[in-house]
C-alpha cells in the first residue's frame, strides 16, 4: 500500500479503516536462502537490499524480542559523513548519499532532516586537527565549511563565548549532516522488506548456528530449528554472544551508552551541535525535546541503563557550552548496549564458517551507518565479495594491524575507547 | 555505582578509572606470535554476567583493583588488588 | 471559590492577569479557587485544557514561570506554590490561551491520526527541511525558553544515609519512625511541600483522632531525633547501583538572588525503603478533556486540604469506592454534589471504620452508569450519562473521575526491572527485588488502606533494621482500614474521542489505529503513537493504554506488557544535574607559579589541557602575535629566552629496580645512563602507537625523575602505576607525581649558561655541565635541579625549585634574560623553535603513530622487551605504504601554510584516493623567513627533495612546498652542545 497525502486524507474521511499492517507477521519456515539475525536499523535494511538489489526474496530477518529495539529505537539521532580516515571516509559518504533518497526508495517519511552539524573546537590544537577532517571530507566529496568563532556566533548565538572554561575558537560546519526519525527508520525499512516478501519474525530468538565441516547449514531458535544457506549475524549489543555460537571470540566489549530527552520545548535550537572539551552533542527533534548524549558510561556492560557521573558530565558540559538551556528539564534517560571494537571502527566481512558473515562494531555511531551497512552487508552476503565502500571494515586489521581506522586517536586498544 | 578499594572500602565510581578486562594480567610472551598478542590486545570473552576487569583508584590510594562484577546487573561480587592477583 | 476567606492573601499573575493566591499552596489551587478552568493548551490538537490532578503527575496545567533568563518553560502548577508577585504564563497558544488559532489542528484531526507524517510530507524532497518540518516544529513543544544564559545559582551534593525512606504518606512516616526509632541513620524524603502524603487530603482517623494529628506528633519526633534528616519539596527521581539514589531538592518561594533554586542530591543509602503511594488513573470516556474534568483525589485534595472548592455543582463518576468518598467529603464540605456515578452494578459500599456509606446521600447516585458524554469548549458545562434508566444529561462544571489506583512503581523499574500484574488490584505492583536494597511498602506495593501501609510500613522497615544489626520495636496505631474494591473500566464504549495520554493528545483510536497497522507491541505502539512519552512519562495513562492495547490484539494486559519506566521519575533541570558548572567550574584551572607575573605583562594566557599558559609577551608597540612571537624566537637564536615549563609533568621513580621499570616502559635504554645523565625516551602504548615522550633524569643510582608532555602526565602515571601494580609486580619501585611541587623554568639561548651563572651560586662549566647533564644546584639559597636539555635546539637549561620559589625565579630569570638582550618567551615562540627543530609534539603524536611514522624506529632496543614492542612489529605498522614524517618548506616568507591540510603529489587530483598526508604543525620562521611545517607523508623519507602540493580547501590554500628532513635548524646539533 503506497503512502501519501492523498491517501492520508482519504483514510482520514473513512476513519482510517484501511491502512493494512506495515508488516506481516509470518510463522517461520523450515528454510530460508538466507537469514538474517537481529531485527534492527541495520538488520532490517540488510533484508531490504537483499530483496531490492539482489532478488533474494525467500529470507527471514529474525528477532528474539521487537523490531528496532535495540539501538536504531534509543540513539541520538544524528546522521553526518565527517569522516576522515581512508576506510570510514567513503563509507559513511556512501551512507549519507543513501539518507538522502531514503525516503524515496522506502516511500516512509522518516524525517531526515539535514539541519547542519557543527563540532565546536576550543585550541589551535583541535582546529588544526578539525582542518585535516574537513579537507579528507572535502577530498571525499562531501561538504565542510570551517567557522571561525564569529562564524560559529552567527549560527549559534546563544553559546557562552564570554564567560567560560573553554573559549570556543570555532567550529567545523557541516551543513549535510543533521537528525532523522529513529523509529521510523526501523518501520520504513521492515515495511519495505516485508513488502518484498521477507519475512520478519518476531519473539524469535536464535539460541545456536549450526555448522557443519565448516559450512553454515542454518539456526536453532525458540520457535525451532530454520535451515538457511546463508547466515547474517547483525546484533549490535549481543554480537559476541551470537558469535560464541559460531565459536568465535570478536574484538568486541559492550559498553553503555546513555542519552537524554528534555520536555517538549519551541523551537530553540536549529543545529545539531556537538562540544570539543567534553562528551555533549544536542539537537532538537521535531517534537521539541532536547536530544542529547555524551560519552559510554566505561565499564563494561550489558544493562542498557547507566550510572550518574557520566549523566551529570553531559550537564556539566551543557552548563558550560550553552547555559540558556539549563532550565529545560530531563524527562527521561535511557542506555543503548555498544559494541566498542578496539579502534573505534566496525566490522563487515566473511567469518570463518562458510556461509555465515558478520555486521558489528559500530561502537555508538551505528545509526547513521543503517543504509550503507545494510547496502554493503547485503552485497557481500550475497555476491561474497565486499562493496568497495565498506571494504576496509575487516576482522583481521587488528592482527596484522594494517588499515586501523582509530578517528579519536586514542589507541586501537579497548580500554582507551 | 559504587566500588570497594581494598584499601580504602567502598568509594563512588567517580574515584575510579576503568580499564577493561583483566585479560590484562596474562601479557603474553614477547615473541609469542601475533595470534597471542591479537587475542591479548583485542579479542574478548565479553560476557553477558559476570567478568574480571580492572579499574585504578585514581582519586584515592592509586591502587590497581580486579572487580569481580556482572555486566547484566552491574553487582560488584568482589574486589582484590591487582598486584596480589592471580594471573 | 474558598470554603473559607483565607487569612492572608498574595497577588500573583496569570497571563498578566492579577490573581489573589494564598502563600504556600499550588498555582492551581489558588487558578481554581478564582473560577479559572482554562489553563493551557494540549500538545497536538491544541485542544483547552485545565487542572487535573493535584500533584507532579499533573498533564495539563503546565506553566511558564517568570520572565527572561529566569523563565522556566513546563512547570506544573499543581506543585508551583504560590508567592507575591510570582509570574505564571500559560504556554502553547497563540495568540491567546482563550483563542488559540493552532487549534485549527483539531478540527483537523481525522487527518492527523497516529503516524500520518510517517505517510506523508515526502514531496518534493526538498519541501521537508523548508516547509513542513519549520511549520511542524513551530507547533511542536510546550513552552518556551528565552534563549538567555541562565542566571539561576543550582547546587549538587552527596548525603549518607543507613535508610533512605522515600514518600512521607502514612507508609512513609511508619518506615521513618521505626527504622529511626531503631538507631539508623535515616533520610525521609518527600516532594509536598509538607509531610503526610494522602492524609493530608483525606478524612481518616489514626489512634482515634484525625489522621493529621498523628502526622504532626510524628513528624515532631523525628524532626527531634539527631539521626533523622526531613527534606520535603525533595523528589528521588532516579535509582543507581550500589544504593545510589539521584533526588531534586526544591528551595520554597520565588528565587532569591545568589541563593540556590534547587539542589540535585546524590544519595547514597546503605537501605531504601520504597513508600512512594499511589497515581489515581483516569477512564476514557468522550471528551473526557475538558477543563473542569479533574481526578477524584485532586478534588478531594482542593477541597479537604486547600478549602478550595473547583465547582458550583460537582458530579463524581469511578469505578471503585473512592466516589462515595468524595462525594461525603464534598458533601460534609458543603458542596453541591449533582450526581455520583458508579460504573459497578452494587449495592452498598462501605466506606471505612466508621460509618457506613449507603447509596443515595442527598445526591442521585446511579450504578451500572457510565459517563458518555462532555460538553463545554473552554470549560465543562454537562455531562451525558448512560444508566439502567437510559441516558441523562446533567448540567455541571466539575467532573471527578476515578478509575483506580497505580501504584507508583517507577523507581523499581529504573534498573530493568519489570512490574508484576495483579488482578485483585487491576494494576501493576513492583516486582521485589528489583532493586538491589530496595523494599516496597504501602500504597506503592498495592495496600491501599491507611492501617495496612502503616502495619506493612512498619514490618517492612523492621526487617530492614535487623538486616542493618539493629533492634527494632514495632509499635502500629490504628487506623482505617477500609478495602479497596475496583472493577476495571479502562474505556467507555461509544463514539468520539476518549483521551488517555492527555498531554500527547493519544486516544482510544489512535492505539486501535497502531494495533491494525502491527504496531501491536507495547513498544511500537508507545513509539507510534507517542503514548506515555510527554511530559508526565505515562504515569497516569500507561496502564489504560496497555489496556486498550490489549482488548485491540485479543491478549491480557500481563502478556501485553509494559513499556519500561526510565529516570527521571519527575524531570530535573538541566541546570540542576550540571550546577557548578556554568562559566568556569566545568574543569579545575590549573595555574603555575608565574601566572600572575605573565598577566601583569598583559600577556594572554592560553588553556593547555587544565593548565593556563603564556601565548606570548606583547610589547607596548606590538599589534600582532607574530611580532611578539618573532622577537621572542629572536631571544630564544641570538640571546637568551625564559620559559616556563612546569606544566610537564613530572614524576619521581625510585627504587632498586627503578631502572628496570624505565627499561619496560621507554623503548630505549635507561639502566645505562649515568648518574647525573638525562636521556631523552619514547614511550608506546601496548597497541605498538607511540603514547608519549620526554626526557628522564638519573638523580642517583636507584632515583630518577621522568617529564612527560603536559597533556599526557595523567595518562603516564596510571600507565607506570599500571605496569608496577599489574604487569610486573615483580619489580621494586615507587613512583610519585611531583609536577606540582616543583617550578621549572626553561632557560635557552646562547646566552644561558651566562644567565644562569648570574643565579646559581655555582657557576656552570661546560665540563662539569655537558650537554644532558643535570644534578643539583643552589639559587638564592634555595635547593634546585638543573637540567642541561633543549627543546629548541639552542644551548638550554631547565631549571627546577621548589614550587614555593617558582614566581621569585621567574622574575630574577626574566629580569636577568633582559639584561642580556633576551626575555620571557610564550607557546608561540616555543611551537616555532621546536618545529625548526623538528621536535614532535602530540600535534604529531596524535595516537595514530608508530615509532616507525616518526623515523625512531632505532630507539626500539632489540635487546628488551618493552610495552608495545610486540604489537609495534606488526607487519600492518611498518612499510613504505606508511606516511612518514617530513619537513615541508615553502616557497617563501608570502606563501603561507596550514595545518590540516592534505598532501598530494604535484598533478594529482584533490581526492581522497589521492591524499598521501598531511600537515601536522605550522610556523612561520623568523629563523628561515619562510612558512615551516611537519607533516606525515606516504614514504615520506624517501621522498626529500620532491615538490608535492599542499591543499588546504577550507582555508582555500594551495601551495607547492618542497619535502625535507623534519629538522631544519641545525641538523648536526651543535648548538645545543657548544
Amino acid at each position: 500500500m503506497g503512502y501519501s497525502g492523498f491517501r492520508v486524507i482519504k483514510e482520514g474521511l473513512f476513519g482510517q479503516k484501511g491502512w493494512k499492517p506495515v508488516w506481516r507477521d509470518p510463522a517461520p519456515k523450515a528454510e530460508y536462502d538466507a537469514i538474517i539475525i537481529g531485527g534492527g536499523g541495520h538488520g532490517l535494511s540488510t533484508a531490504f537490499y537483499l530483496a531490492k538489489e539482489h532478488g533474494m526474496t525467500n529470507i527471514a530477518v529474525l528477532e528474539k524480542g521487537y523490531i528496532g529495539g535495540g539501538n536504531v529505537g534509543r540513539n541520538t539521532t544524528i546522521v553526518r559523513a565527517n569522516y576522515f580516515l581512508p576506510g570510514n571516509s567513503e563509507f559513511y559518504s556512501h551512507s549519507l548519499k543513501m539518507w538522502e533518497t531514503m525516503e524515496r526508495d522506502l516511500n516512509y517519511n522518516v524525517m531526515h532532516s539535514q539541519r547542519g552539524l557543527i563540532n565546536l573546537f576550543h585550541s589551535d590544537g583541535q582546529r588544526d586537527a578539525f582542518a585535516r577532517r574537513g579537507n579528507a571530507m572535502i577530498n571525499q566529496g562531501d561538504d565542510a565549511i570551517l567557522l571561525d568563532q564569529d562564524g560559529v556566533r552567527a549560527h549559534l548565538p546563544y553559546l557562552d563565548f564570554e564567560n567560560v572554561r573553554f573559549p570556543i575558537y570555532g567550529g567545523l560546519y557541516h551543513p549535510r549532516g543533521g537528525t532523522a526519525r529513529h523509529d521510523a527508520v526501523a518501520w520504513g525499512y521492515a515495511r519495505g522488506a516485508d513488502q518484498r516478501g521477507v519475512d520478519i519474525i518476531q519473539n524469535c530468538e536464535v539460541t545456536g548456528i549450526d555448522i557443519e565441516g565448516g559450512v553454515v547449514k542454518g539456526v536453532q531458535t525458540t520457535r525451532g530449528a530454520i535451515r538457511a544457506k546463508k547466515v547474517g549475524i547483525v546484533v549490535a549489543g549481543r554480537s559476541s554472544q551470537v558469535a560464541a555460537m559460531a565459536g568465535m571470540r570478536l574484538p568486541i566489549e559492550s559498553h553503555v551508552l546513555q542519552a537524554f530527552v528534555t520536555e517538549g520545548l519551541k523551537p530553540v535550537i536549529d543545529h545539531v551541535v556537538s562540544f570539543g572539551m567534553g562528551h555533549f552533542y544536542i539537537s532538537q527533534s521535531d517534537k521539541g525535546g532536547l536530544v542529547f548524549g555524551g560519552d559510554i558510561d566505561f565499564y563494561a556492560s550489558y544493562a542498557a541503563r547507566g550510572n550518574l557521573p557520566m549523566k551529570e558530565h553531559v550537564m556539566d558540559a551543557a552548563m558550560t557550552l550553552m547555559p540558556m538551556i539549563g532550565k529545560a528539564k530531563v524527562l527521561r534517560s535511557w542506555g543503548g548496549i555498544m559494541d566498542m571494537t578496539p579502534d573505534g571502527s566496525p566490522i563487515i566481512d566473511k567469518t570463518p564458517t562458510e556461509g555465515l558473515f558478520i555486521d558489528c562494531g559500530w561502537c555508538y555511531g551505528g545509526f547513521k551507518a543503517v543504509p550503507g551497512s545494510g547496502f554493503s552487508f547485503a552485497h557481500l552476503m550475497a555476491t561474497g565479495q565486499h562493496h568497495a565502500p565498506a571494504a576496509k571494515f575487516r576482522l583481521d586489521r587488528f592482527r596484522s594491524g594494517a588499515g586501523l581506522m582509530d578517528e579519536e586517536g586514542t589507541g586501537s586498544q579497548h580500554n582507551l575507547h | 555505582m559504587r566500588i570497594t578499594c581494598p584499601n580504602c572500602g567502598e568509594r563512588d565510581r567517580r574515584e575510579f578509572y576503568y580499564q577493561g578486562d583483566a585479560v590484562a594480567l596474562s601479557r603474553p610472551a614477547p615473541d609469542a606470535g601475533l595470534e597471542a598478542w591479537d587475542d591479548y590486545l583485542h579479542n574478548r570473552d565479553n560476557p553477558a554476567g559476570d567478568t574480571r576487569d580492572l579499574w585504578f583508584h585514581e582519586a584515592g590510594c592509586g591502587a590497581w583493583v580486579v572487580v569481580t562484577r556482572n555486566t547484566v546487573t552491574h553487582t560488584v561480587l568482589d574486589t582484590a588488588l591487582a598486584e596480589r592477583s592471580h594471573r | 471559590m474558598r470554603l473559607q476567606a483565607p487569612e492572608q492573601t498574595v497577588d500573583f499573575t496569570f497571563d498578566g492577569r492579577r490573581i489573589k493566591g494564598v502563600p504556600g499552596e499550588p498555582v492551581a489551587a489558588a487558578l481554581l479557587a478564582n473560577g479559572i478552568k482554562l489553563v493551557g493548551r494540549s500538545f497536538k490538537y491544541h485542544r483547552p485544557r485545565g487542572v487535573m490532578s493535584a500533584g507532579s503527575e499533573e498533564q495539563n496545567a503546565l506553566v511558564t514561570v517568570g520572565r527572561g533568563a529566569q523563565a522556566e518553560p513546563n512547570v506544573r502548577a499543581t506543585t508551583l506554590e504560590v508567592a507575591a508577585g510570582l509570574e505564571v504564563w500559560s504556554q502553547n497558544a497563540w495568540p491567546s490561551l482563550r483563542y488559540d488559532l493552532m487549534a485549527v489542528n483539531d478540527v483537523l484531526s481525522p487527518f492527523l491520526a497516529a503516524g500520518f507524517y510517517y505517510k506523508t510530507f515526502m514531496w518534493p524532497r526538498s519541501f521537508w527541511e523548508k516547509l513542513y518540518e519549520p511549520v511542524i516544529r513551530r507547533a511542536a513543544g510546550l513552552g518556551a525558553l528565552d534563549g538567555a544564559h541562565n542566571a539561576d545559582t543550582y547546587e549538587k551534593a552527596f548525603a549518607f544515609c543507613d535508610v533512605l525512606v522515600i514518600g512521607a504518606g502514612p507508609a512513609g512516616l511508619m518506615a521513618a519512625l521505626t527504622s529511626a526509632r531503631a538507631g539508623a541513620d535515616v533520610i525521609l524524603a518527600d516532594e509536598d511541600t509538607a509531610m503526610g502524603g494522602r492524609l493530608l487530603r483525606e478524612h481518616e482517623q489514626i489512634d482515634s483522632r484525625p489522621a493529621r494529628e498523628w502526622v504532626a506528633e510524628v513528624l515532631v519526633e523525628l524532626d527531634a531525633m539527631p539521626n533523622v534528616r526531613l527534606m520535603t519539596r525533595t523528589t528521588v527521581t532516579g535509582a543507581y547501583d550500589q544504593g545510589t539514589y539521584g533526588a531534586l531538592e526544591r528551595v520554597a518561594g520565588p528565587p532569591k538572588a545568589g541563593k540556590p533554586v534547587a539542589c540535585f542530591w546524590r544519595i547514597v543509602a546503605k537501605r531504601a525503603i520504597l513508600c512512594a503511594g499511589a497515581l489515581e488513573r483516569p477512564i476514557a470516556f468522550p471528551n473526557n478533556d475538558r477543563p473542569g474534568i479533574m481526578m477524584a483525589s485532586a478534588v478531594r485534595a482542593y477541597v479537604n486540604r486547600w478549602g478550595v472548592v473547583p465547582g458550583k455543582a460537582i458530579a463524581v463518576f469511578g469505578n471503585n469506592d473512592d466516589v462515595y468518598r468524595t462525594a461525603r467529603d464534598l458533601a460534609v464540605a458543603g458542596v453541591k454534589v449533582v450526581a455520583v456515578i458508579d460504573s459497578r452494578d452494587v449495592e452498598t459500599v462501605v466506606m471505612d471504620n466508621r460509618d457506613d456509606v449507603t447509596l443515595g446521600g442527598d445526591y442521585p447516585v446511579y450504578t451500572g452508569a457510565q459517563v458518555i458524554g462532555t460538553r463545554g469548549r473552554h470549560g465543562l458545562q454537562s455531562i451525558t450519562i448512560s444508566h439502567k434508566g437510559g441516558t441523562r444529561t446533567i448540567r455541571t462544571d466539575c467532573l471527578a473521575m476515578s478509575g483506580g489506583w497505580n501504584p507508583t512503581v517507577h523507581l523499581t523499574c529504573h534498573m530493568n526491572g519489570r512490574p508484576t500484574w495483579n488482578e485483585e488490584i487491576a494494576s501493576f505492583v513492583p516486582t521485589p527485588d528489583s532493586i538491589p536494597g530496595l523494599v516496597t511498602a504501602g500504597a506503592c506495593n498495592g495496600t491501599f488502606s491507611t492501617a495496612g501501609c502503616l502495619s506493612a510500613a512498619a514490618e517492612v522497615a523492621a526487617q530492614v533494621a535487623r538486616g542493618l544489626g539493629l533492634k527494632p520495636k514495632v509499635t502500629v496505631p490504628v487506623a482505617d482500614d477500609a478495602a479497596y474494591s475496583v472493577t476495571p473500566l479502562w474505556a467507555v464504549p461509544g463514539k468520539g474521542r476518549k483521551w488517555i495520554d492527555f498531554q500527547n493528545d493519544v486516544h482510544v483510536k489512535d492505539i486501535k489505529l497502531a494495533a491494525q497497522e502491527n504496531f501491536r507491541s507495547v513498544e511500537h505502539m508507545k513509539r507510534y503513537t507517542t503514548q506515555g512519552m510527554a511530559p508526565d512519562q505515562g504515569k497516569s495513562s500507561n496502564v489504560v493504554a496497555l489496556a486498550v492495547l490489549a482488548d485491540a490484539t485479543g491478549r491480557g494486559i500481563p502478556e501485553t506488557g509494559t513499556t519500561t519506566f526510565r529516570p527521571p521519575y519527575v524531570p530535573v533541570p538541566i541546570a540542576a544535574m550540571g550546577a557548578g558548572s556554568q562559566g568556569k567550574g566545568f574543569a579545575p584551572q590549573r595555574f603555575t607559579t608565574s601566572h600572575q607575573a605573565s598577566v601583569a605583562r598583559g600577556v594572554p594566557m592560553i588553556e593547555a589541557g587544565l593548565w593556563y599558559r603564556p601565548s606570548y609577551f606583547p610589547l607596548k608597540d606590538e599589534s600582532h602575535w607574530r611580532q611578539s612571537c618573532d622577537r621572542e624566537v629572536g631571544y630564544v637564536r641570538n640571546a637568551v629566552g625564559v620559559c616556563d615549563v612546569s606544566t610537564l609533568g613530572k614524576i619521581d621513580i625510585q627504587g632498586p629496580d627503578a631502572a628496570a621499570l624505565l627499561d619496560f616502559v621507554y623503548t630505549n635504554m635507561f639502566s645505562t645512563l649515568k648518574v647525573g645523565r638525562v636521556r631523552y625516551g619514547l614511550m608506546l602504548r601496548e597497541d605498538g602507537h607511540v603514547m608519549d615522550d620526554g626526557t628522564t633524569a638519573r638523580l642517583g643510582e636507584t632515583h630518577f625523575v621522568m617529564t612527560t608532555t603536559t597533556a599526557a602526565a595523567g595518562q603516564v602515571m596510571r600507565h607506570l602505576a599500571f605496569v608496577l601494580q599489574v604487569l610486573r609486580p615483580d619489580l621494586d619501585a615507587t613512583v610519585i607525581s611531583v609536577t606540582e611541587q616543583w617550578a621549572q623554568f626553561a632557560v635557552a639561548g646562547p646566552q644561558a649558561r651566562v644567565l644562569l651563572n648570574t643565579v646559581l651560586e655555582q657557576a656552570l662549566d661546560d665540563e662539569s655541565w655537558p650537554f644532558m647533564a643535570c644534578g643539583a644546584v643552589r639559587v638564592g639559597g634555595v635547593a634546585g635541579r638543573l637540567f642541561r636539555i633543549s627543546f629548541s635546539g639552542e644551548h638550554a637549561y631547565e631549571i627546577a625549585v621548589p614550587a614555593r620559589y617558582g614566581e621569585s625565579l621567574f622574575r630574577i630569570l626574566v629580569a636577568q634574560a633582559e639584561v642580556l638582550g633576551g626575555g620571557p618567551y610564550g607557546m608561540e615562540a616555543l611551537n616555532v623553535l621546536r618545529i625548526e627543530k623538528g621536535f614532535i609534539t602530540h600535534a604529531e603524536m596524535h595516537g595514530r603513530t608508530t615509532a616507525y611514522d616518526l623515523g625512531m624506529e632505532r630507539m626500539i632496543n632489540a635487546q628488551k622487551d618493552c610495552i608495545g614492542k610486540a604489537a609495534a612489529a606488526r607487519p600492518g605498522l611498518l612499510g613504505a605504504e606508511r606516511q612518514q614524517l617530513v619537513g615541508l618548506r615553502a616557497k617563501g616568507g608570502d606563501h603561507a601554510l596550514t595545518a590540516g591540510a592534505h598532501l598530494f603529489a604535484r598533478a594529482a587530483a584533490e581526492t581522497r584516493e589521492n591524499s598521501q598526508g598531511y600537515v601536522t604543525s605550522v610556523c612561520y620562521s623568523p629563523t628561515f623567513a619562510t612558512y615551516l611545517a611537519l607533516g606525515f607523508l606516504e614514504n615520506g623519507r624517501a621522498r626529500h627533495g620532491e615538490v608535492i602540493k599542499l591543499r588546504d580547501h577550507l582555508r582555500g590554500i594551495s601551495e607547492e612546498v618542497k619535502v625535507c628532513d623534519p629538522v631544519f635548524f641545525d641538523p648536526t646539533g651543535g648548538r645545543a652542545r657548544g
